[in-house]
């Protein structure tokens, strides 16, 4: 495992608790995210792993606690402030847009920087063209790195799923994030889908010095890739820290295993 | 043999994004314009402009409007007849009470008071979903169904509840004849139609077409609801409010409220399914379906000797049509667009089978 | 006051129709997830059929015994709307099992058209009568209490008691049968629900069934006292407004939603009706339905759904 150059604190969840109803998703839990490392969530089903990243994106609002991104405290995120302050995620359940070709999708997450107004796209001919252009550029950057230029007009829903998830991650990296939020990027992935896959997180965390937090069942893929891991189970925070350290830690080994009375 | 690419490389990313990528293509439309615009009119009967096409050409740029709406942002809208009725009623009044207005202006502010209507009425679209934004909409036909024949004031206190409208000219040109009239509807729908193209195909296209598909994820990109939702009911409205102005002025010359009700709004969103979801062209082969439909229904029983009663006739065309309906939502849900586009893929291929 | 109560009875009445129109809607979206648009028309058929029925049987038969003949209608009619509801069941339902709101809704839409065409050319297109002995005159009550007494049409107050009657007995099969309990597995879940060896297909033709006869029952109740006419099936376009404010899922919700739209048509047109011009009746359901949606958009009684991402 490489030596990256982690930097200071650009993430800090303190005291997060999250309820639906009667159901406690996140009870009290803190961590924090530094700058460029790979941090790994993970933790049985039904954890709140999701719901974790849920909060961090403002799909959720958390009942107390409070999140702070880039040393701005809040105590509810918005999704569109969140994708403006350099944050992408990708889906556990590829929420990618079905109507739309890979191209088209891809395309979407350069939506933020996009700026002519109606008319101007309405015309076409001129500032808005010039724009369109300039960003297919760097979106068709983005399909060469991930290898998925033979399906640039296909309509999404037709692909198998290991290139799904590759659009997913496509649209997240198109926004240019600073901080990607990975939910289950390799699930349902076969052996070599999966060595794919690390391989691009790796080469998008090394060249543009993204910070990654990523959730995963793999434990392979989590001890080869994070630098740091947080452990979750029924919602609480059961351990923090290296690869290693977590490895060992028995309390996460009885959350995996079950405990033997 | 004919529709193959081969040759057809792309060195620019700008010749990649054009509308019609392909030679065969842009020939085809190169040759449908020449048509429309030259050979039409000076081939053409009255009763063929006046009863087919005129109409054909208005209800496409209504379906038009609505499939921005309903095929690329996802938002149902049965109430389409209302803003219709808002622009036509709009740019009569605007024509009416300010002397000297020109046509291409009572227009366009005819779509205007569309487009504010439409927002106002796209609000509940923030914050209700489908079905029941559907019944909402409802709520805008009838609301104005009841205020073009209760507020005095829309129909300029007409007497008879209908109004209409003088002749009409355009930067001092005439429009009398049938084909005057269907050039100048030809000119604004493809005015209409290329200016809506652009919309669908840039940045604000996406955005319509990705909160259609999840508006969850797509608020996760930084897209905002709102701003999509209401952008689309306004474009929407605007184009539909000038198809109503249109309709109004150009093909009914007078008009009453009963001219944009509900029945209206169900033939456009049927041209819209029919024709295709999300799909520029489709408005027009939905439109072009459903106006000869009737026609269609009307002839064959004569042709083929069988008498029908006025009646039956227009039973059997309501059982027809819904039966159509049906059977297009079975078998192609995506409408006709899909069906031309596989057509086209297939000749792709042709003489060979795969 | 006394003229203001009379108001709010007779909306009572009318919401109480209303609510019936209504109940077909939720029990077809209840158990296949359809907004069934031709509601309307399903009422339309059968009223339709029911009175030519009642028309036919005694020409064919010589039996001129009304309640007879008006039996045999009302049961051939029931007849009638179960094929109808097996016929939609296996050429529409079952092949758009998987598609979504808007295209189920437009189905329904189509649906409509031919139920409107084909009932008018099968049964004719002049106004036909309904007539089960249901009596017409009006009568005062609570003459006591109010001087003159309130004025109140037999005939409605009939007609509430059969809808409140078909109401609880809906209910009860819902809550207490099995096939009831099925019927909400299949709407909460139509995968689900078949998994555990629900018949999806036999369910749904119960359903459209159920909610044909209610339509049935609407049809006759509304033709006895309008006339069976083509305008019926307008009539039904009101119940959406009341599915909207009582929630797509709710049968309490459809049949307090009747009530609340009849009672508010009535009182609008009245008080607030004069000082727009009028008829304002076509558009208050909706607006009233709307600006609740606004605040509640899941309607009175309705569930909230929840998007899993």
């Amino acid at each position: 495992m490489a030596e990256r150059r982690t930097g200071d604190v650009i993430l800090d969840v303190k005291n997060l608790s999250l309820r639906f109803g009667g159901v406690k998703a996140l009870t009290d839990i803190s961590f924090d995210v530094r700058e460029h490392e790979i941090r790994a969530i993970i933790g049985p089903n039904g954890a709140g792993k999701s719901s974790m990243l849920n909060c961090i994106n403002g799909v959720y609002q958390p009942q107390q606690g409070s999140i702070q991104l880039r040393g701005r405290t809040f105590t509810h995120m918005n999704p569109r402030r969140v994708a403006e302050m350099g944050v992408a995620r990708t889906f556990q359940n590829l929420a990618l847009f079905k109507g739309m070709s890979v191209l088209e999708n891809i395309m979407t997450g350069r939506n933020l920087k996009m700026r002519t107004n109606i008319l101007q796209q309405a015309i076409r001919w001129g500032a808005a063209g010039r724009e369109e252009t300039a960003h297919r550029k760097v979106v068709e950057g983005i399909i060469d790195f991930l290898e998925i230029q033979a399906y640039r007009r296909t309509p999404v829903g037709k692909l198998p799923y290991g290139l799904q998830k590759r659009v997913d991650l496509g649209r997240a990296l198109a926004m240019e994030p600073q901080m990607l939020l990975l939910d289950e990027p390799m699930a349902g992935m076969n052996v070599e889908e999966k060595q794919d896959m690390s391989r691009f997180i790796l080469d998008v965390n090394d060249e543009f010095g993204t910070t990654i937090v990523l959730i995963e069942h793999d434990m392979g893929v989590v001890m080869d890739l994070s630098d740091r891991v947080v452990v979750l189970d029924y919602g609480r925070k059961i351990g923090d820290g290296s690869p290693a350290d977590v490895r060992a830690n028995p309390d996460v080994i009885n959350a995996y295993l079950g405990t033997v009375h | 043999m004919l529709y193959r690419e081969n040759g057809q490389f792309k060195t620019t990313y700008r010749a990649d994004q054009q509308i019609f990528p392909i030679l065969q293509d842009r020939i085809a439309i190169a040759l449908l314009l020449v048509v429309a615009f030259v050979v039409v009119p000076l081939v053409a009967d009255a009763y063929t402009l006046r009863a087919i096409l005129i109409p054909f050409l208005i209800l496409s740029l209504a379906a038009l409007g609505l499939n921005i709406l309903v095929g690329y942002c996802g938002q149902i809208s049965l109430g389409t007849g209302a803003f219709m009725a808002v622009g036509a009623y709009a740019a009569y009044n605007f024509m009416v009470r300010f002397d000297g207005m020109p046509l291409l202006a009572a227009m366009l502010l005819g779509g205007l008071m569309s487009t504010i209507v439409g927002v106002l009425f796209g609000i509940p679209s923030l914050r209700i979903k489908g079905l029941y934004l559907a019944v909402a909409t409802l709520a805008a036909q009838f609301f104005a169904d009841w205020a073009f024949l209760r507020v005095p004031f829309f129909t300029n206190n007409s007497s008879s509840g209908s109004v209409s409208v003088p002749s009409l000219s355009v930067f001092g040109m005439e429009i009398e004849s049938p084909a005057h009239k269907y050039l100048f509807c030809l000119a604004i729908v493809c005015v209409f139609a290329l200016l809506a193209k652009n919309l669908v195909r840039g940045h604000l296209g996406r955005e319509w077409m990705a909160i259609r598909d999840m508006d969850v994820a797509a608020e996760v990109i930084g897209i905002r609801p709102v701003y999509a939702k209401l952008t689309a009911f306004a474009v929407s409205s605007f184009i539909v409010g000038v198809a109503g102005v249109l309709w109004g002025f150009v093909y009914l010359g007078s008009w009453e409220p009963a001219a944009f009700s509900i029945d209206r709004s169900f033939q456009l969103l049927f041209m819209v399914i029919i024709g295709g979801l999300g799909s520029i062209m489709g408005s027009f082969f939905g439109a072009a379906f459903i106006v000869l439909l009737p026609l269609f229904l009307n002839r064959v029983p004569t042709l083929l000797g069988i008498p029908i009663s006025v009646s039956a006739a227009s039973h059997l065309e309501f059982m027809i049509f819904g039966s159509l309906i049906v059977f297009f939502l079975i078998v192609e849900p995506h409408g006709l667009a899909r069906l031309w586009s596989t057509g086209k893929e297939k000749l792709r291929l042709w003489p060979f089978p795969h | 006051m006394g003229s203001f109560l009379e108001t709010l009875l007779g909306g009572l009445m009318v919401g109480m129709l209303y609510s019936l129109i209504a109940l077909g809607f939720v029990l077809i979206y209840k158990a296949s997830g359809v907004f069934n648009f031709a509601q309307g028309a399903m009422v339309l058929f059968a009223a339709l059929a029911m009175a030519r029925f009642a028309e036919w049987i005694p020409r064919l038969t010589g039996l001129n015994n009304k309640l007879i003949d008006n039996s045999i209608a009302f049961a051939g009619a029931v007849l009638v709307m179960i094929v109808l509801a097996w016929l939609i069941q296996k050429l529409v339902l079952a092949r758009l099992v998987n598609q979504d709101g808007i295209t189920l809704l437009m189905a329904t839409l189509g649906i409509t058209y031919v139920l409107e065409g084909s009932g008018q050319a099968l049964f004719g297109n002049d106004i036909y009568k309904i007539d089960i002995g249901m009596p017409k005159e009006p009568v005062f009550i609570l003459e006591k209490t109010f001087e003159g007494g309130l004025l109140i049409n037999k005939e409605d107050l009939y007609a509430a008691v059969i809808a409140a009657v078909l109401v609880a007995l809906l209910a009860l099969f819902f809550q207490k049968t099995a096939t009831g309990r099925a019927l909400r597995a299949v709407a909460d879940d139509h995968q689900a629900a078949q998994s555990i060896g629900i018949p999806l297909n036999r369910i749904w033709v119960i359903v459209w069934s159920v909610a044909g006869v209610v339509a049935l029952v609407a049809g006759v109740i509304w033709g006895s006292k309008l006339g069976v006419q083509f305008s019926l099936s307008l009539v039904a376009l009101k119940a959406l407004p009341v599915v909207i404010l009582g929630g797509l899922t709710s049968i309490p919700g459809a049949i307090i939603g009747g009530l609340v739209i009849g009672v508010g048509e009535k009182l609008s047109e009245i008080y607030i009706g004069p000082h727009l011009g009028g008829g304002i009746e076509i558009w208050f359901a909706y607006v009233l339905a709307l600006a609740f949606l606004l605040v509640r958009p899941q309607g009175l009684f309705g569930e909230k759904i929840i998007d899993r991402v």
